[in-house]
């Protein structure tokens, strides 16, 4: 029995027209997310004449220039600052966060239902609004324009996405890890450091990442908290007014670096972060 | 012994979840609960603690106001850009939610803008657009113009580049939650309504769209809340040129020197927040949800 | 009602092969499948079953290779072309339709007529026994009317192709052999060309027409469930298939005066002379001995109709009383020998046993290409 079989050419055509589109739509995603960062870090390395040069889209010649005056302006100060302020807001807000999240990943109690979703709400609250009143309580305290002031009103920004990462982590580890230890002679807390924190330590961390990056790019609250002590993105939205172009590209440059590198490190932790914290 | 003793550790234990919660609680009150009741005092009373709409006043008919543009330009700025970024942000999940060879690679791209700070895309863009930008060398080198566009120092060119720019930045958080929510319909629900012959449109129309709602919903409260705390992008940009909220907020802190002012602002965007997620949650809810789902 | 003479279709892979990335899933598979057969896919987790499956739906095109439907290679046809249907393993049954949204959504597509559509979907749900849960969502279903949704679903479109990927395993003990005899009557009943994925050889067993075995990407027999049963290709079928597992034992293979000697390190047994010229390029080799566990019995509970026979000895090991059967672990010496008998016959353990074996029931295999000679 030898019937012939027919190939309908379309079908094929079909299959790799369809592949190609594919390849082309996410080829432009990704040129329109991407070519801004690389112009930036083009630009902001590039020799002023060639740049003001319009036949020169590319340039050239390179040039640190720019980037060296920022930071003799005291981006390298405002950059320190940044670090110190995102580091102890990670620590205030795990400090703090973790235990709540511990308690709503793993135990039941009256209350919690509500207690949730008032933190959910929270997370959205538009925090900006206590940085002014901070401030007049942040004179009386000796707190105004410190670092210590400004990380401990990103804490209260951060707690709410630190309590529900957390919780959603810690939920990740099966709790019978955890009662299988109870039973092999560890208490509570030894239990969970000894077995859940382990095991949660790869969330956890890039639920730190999340936290700087937070702290990191939030200008509103630290703009209004600081007038010499200020973060990088306080402190370049403050020189900005008046700055040259090339100021303001290498001020780009010197906030995106790190960003790249928080992707090209944490980017499949922080996908899912996403979309645990903000669904 | 009938009437047996439960220990005292085990009687507290009962507590223990509250003894977790209580630091995060006590520090809400005191870095939230207790600056917005100020901000209020700051607003609405003088220094003796009497009732005055002097703030009120002044944000509204104080020199150089710019109140009711802030709260136009705000909210214009939502209308536009939000249901833009919602679609492409759709249309980027659905097409990443196949199967293609660099996924990860190119998802990572994609996300990069949630990365940094709504200054540092304002610093971007501004040097994509300038009269030297990427944007402006292109076109000319191409002949497809002979003047460079300029965006800056000129209203209604300004309100364009902050649009771009709150696309570029934002867009990604919808495309997150999107996809994230893609990711939780298994994909045999679809594969199941390609087999019994649905089309490309068909399968969106009846199974992704309608599973894919309740995401789609949280995308758009949460994007739209931060819309209403736009500032970095406006600032870096147009400074008040396109006056926002925020952005009047800033400038009544730092510059008017005047506390009260500020805090009003900021009130009304916290208002304004809880109005709209108030409405957006009325208004939502999926009918397979209500079904106890 | 049916869609003319296309309604069934012959089903043919031709060296399918599938990669993803490093892993191979398919190996070059090629099977034919008949109008209106009903053939099982049988093998364990991760032998490619869901594989081949998907590449015969059109979820996944394969490496290398065609898939034809009748006289067409459909092999880069989308899914909704291929005038399939499917059971999903997980079921698929949409969330947030109801149980006759789900049913009638294949219709719906394909713009049958509103009273048309009603009727057929009545129809499904009362051979399926879910008249009363169609107004319900599936979340308010269990997960055997929720399987019951979904194969409702598959055939109300009469397909030309069912395709269904272990559609029982989710089910408990009972359900589940109920639903086997509905499914093989519904497709007796509708006579669609049938594609039934398990790892369950007893499903395997009773469902299939025929049943192809898989094993690490490669299809190790197709067959009728006695063929596979009965003349098992090769060793791995011959393991898979029956349970307890058959005895596999190395033996060399001697010539004798009047048959031919297979010598283990533990007995000897005798074949009679017929066996000569079938074994006589392996005089002097080793081979692989299959017995059944079935096809051995202990002194006293030989069947009359016995004709070749031979007897080992060995003493009790351990004893599984099944009720209707008794499972016997017994020591020849270097080996453990497994006999199934009868549930009365109680032996003790350190018993010596006499058992007599059934030859016409035995297998040799080529111990290095590991395929049947006998
Ligand atoms: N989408 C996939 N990506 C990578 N590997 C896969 C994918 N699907 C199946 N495999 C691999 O192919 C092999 C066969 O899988 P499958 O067909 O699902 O087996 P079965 O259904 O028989 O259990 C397995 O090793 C599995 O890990
Ligand atoms: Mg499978």
């Amino acid at each position: 029995m030898s019937r012939e079989v027919l190939v309908k050419k379309s079908d094929i055509v079909k299959y790799y027209l369809r592949k190609i589109i594919i390849a082309g739509l996410v080829a432009i995603a990704v040129t329109w997310v991407a070519l801004p960062f690389v112009m930036t870090i083009i630009y902001a390395l590039s020799d002023p004449d060639q740049y003001y040069d319009p036949h020169i889209v590319i340039p050239t010649r390179y040039t640190l220039e720019h980037i060296h005056k920022l930071i003799v302006l005291g981006a390298w100060n405002a950059t320190i600052n940044s670090v110190i302020v995102a580091v102890l807001t990670i620590l205030f807000s795990f400090a703090i966060g973790l235990p709540a999240g511990y308690a709503f990943a793993r135990y039941a109690f009256k209350g919690k239902d509500s207690l949730k979703l008032f933190i959910v709400a929270l997370r959205m609250f538009p925090m900006m609004v206590i940085a002014v009143p901070l401030l007049v309580l942040y004179f009386k305290l000796g707190l105004a324009d410190t670092l210590l002031g400004i990380a401990l009103a990103h804490t209260a920004m951060a707690l709410p996405f630190v309590i529900l990462i957390t919780s959603g982590i810690i939920a990740g580890v099966p709790v019978e890890y955890e009662e299988a230890g109870l039973v092999f002679g560890l208490n509570r807390i030894g239990a969970f450091f000894r077995i859940t924190l382990p095991l949660a330590l790869p969330g956890l961390a890039a639920a730190a990442i999340f936290t700087f990056i937070m702290s990191w790019n939030e200008v509103f609250i630290a703009a209004v908290l600081s007038f010499q002590n200020r973060t990088l993105p306080a402190f370049i939205l403050n020189l900005i007014g008046g700055a040259t172009d090339f100021i303001k590209f290498a001020g780009a440059f010197i906030m995106v670096i790190p960003a790249l590198v928080f992707v090209f490190v944490a980017g499949k932790y922080l996908v899912r972060m996403w979309g645990i914290t903000l669904k | 012994m009938p009437n047996e003793e439960i220990p005292t550790s085990v009687k507290l234990s009962k507590y223990t979840p509250y003894f977790l919660i209580l630091p995060t609680l006590a520090y809400m009150v005191f870095f939230i609960g207790y600056p917005l009741v100020q901000g209020i005092m700051l607003a609405f009373f003088d220094e003796k603690g009497r009732f005055t709409l002097e703030n009120v006043n002044y944000l509204l008919y104080g020199p150089g106001s710019l109140f009711w543009d802030a709260l136009k330009y705000t909210i214009l700025l939502a209308a536009v850009i939000i249901p833009i970024q919602v679609s492409i942000a759709f249309g980027l999940a659905l097409l990443f939610n196949l199967r293609f060879p660099g996924k990860n690679a190119s998802l990572y791209t994609v996300i990069l803008p949630l990365t940094i700070s709504d200054v540092a895309a304002g610093l971007i863009w501004y040097v994509m657009l300038g009269q030297y930008g990427f944007f402006n060398k292109i076109l000319m080198n191409l002949g497809i113009i002979s003047h460079p566009i300029i965006f800056f120092r000129i209203k209604d060119m300004e309100f364009i580049a902050i649009v771009i720019t709150e696309i570029w930045r934002a867009t990604a958080i919808v495309f997150i939650i999107i996809y994230a929510g893609l990711q939780m319909i298994s994909h045999e629900y679809y594969e199941a309504a390609e087999v019994f012959g649905a089309t490309t449109w068909q399968r969106f129309r009846y199974i992704v769209f309608p599973l894919l709602l309740p995401s789609l919903q949280a995308a758009l409260i949460i994007r739209t809340l931060f819309a209403f705390q736009i500032f970095g992008v406006v600032w870096t940009l147009a400074g008040r040129d396109i006056p926002v909220l925020a952005g009047e907020a800033y400038y009544a802190q730092t510059e008017l020197l005047r506390p009260g002012v500020a805090s009003l602002y900021a009130l009304i965007i916290a208002g304004l927040s809880i109005a709209v997620g108030a409405l957006y949650i009325k208004f939502f809810k999926a009918k397979y949800l209500e079904a106890g789902m | 009602m049916f869609m003319g003479d296309t309604y069934m279709v012959d089903v043919h892979l031709r060296g399918v092969v599938k990669r993803f990335g490093k892993t191979i899933a398919l190996r070059g598979i090629d099977l034919d499948i008949n109008d209106g057969e009903f053939v099982v896919l049988l093998g364990p987790s991760g032998c490619g079953k869901t594989t081949t499956l998907r590449i015969i739906a059109g979820l996944e095109k394969p490496t290398k290779g065609k898939v034809i439907f009748g006289n067409r290679e459909v092999t880069y046809l989308p899914p909704r072309e291929r005038n399939i249907s499917m059971v999903f393993q997980s079921y698929a049954v949409w969330p947030h339709m109801t149980v006759y949204d789900n049913i009638a959504f294949p219709l719906k597509i394909k713009k049958v007529p509103k009273e048309e559509i009603d009727k057929r979907v009545k129809w499904a749900a009362e051979l399926l026994q879910i008249s009363e849960l169609l107004n319900r969502y599936p979340h308010q279903l269990s997960g055997g009317q929720r399987q019951r949704v979904a194969v409702a679903r598959a055939i109300v479109v009469e397909p030309q192709v069912l395709l269904m990927d272990e559609p029982l395993s989710n089910l408990d003990a009972l359900l589940r052999v109920k639903m086997r005899s509905e499914i093989k009557k519904l497709q007796r009943r509708i006579k669609v060309t049938t594609i039934y994925v398990t790892h369950d050889q007893v499903e395997a067993m009773t469902m299939g027409d025929r049943i192809a075995v898989m094993s690490a990407g490669k299809i190790m027999q197709v067959g009728t469930p006695w063929e596979i049963y009965n003349k098992p290709a090769n060793v791995f079928v011959a393991g898979f298939i029956g349970s307890p597992q058959m005895n596999f034992i190395d033996v060399t293979i001697e010539e004798a005066q009047d048959g031919i000697n297979l010598i283990s390190s533990d007995f000897t047994i005798k074949l009679p002379q017929e066996y000569i010229s079938l074994l006589k390029d392996y005089v002097g080799k080793t081979m692989i001995l299959g017995i059944r566990p079935e096809h051995m019995y202990p002194i006293g509970y030989v069947p009359a109709s016995l004709q070749k026979k031979d007897k080992i000895k060995g003493i009790v090991d351990f004893v599984e009383a099944l009720g209707s059967d008794t499972i016997i672990h017994l020591n020849t010496g270097s080996k453990i020998i497994v006999v199934k008998t009868s549930g009365t016959y109680r032996p003790k353990i350190g018993e010596e046993l006499e058992i007599v074996i059934d030859l016409d029931k035995i297998h040799l295999f080529d111990k290095n290409t590991e395929k049947a000679i006998i």
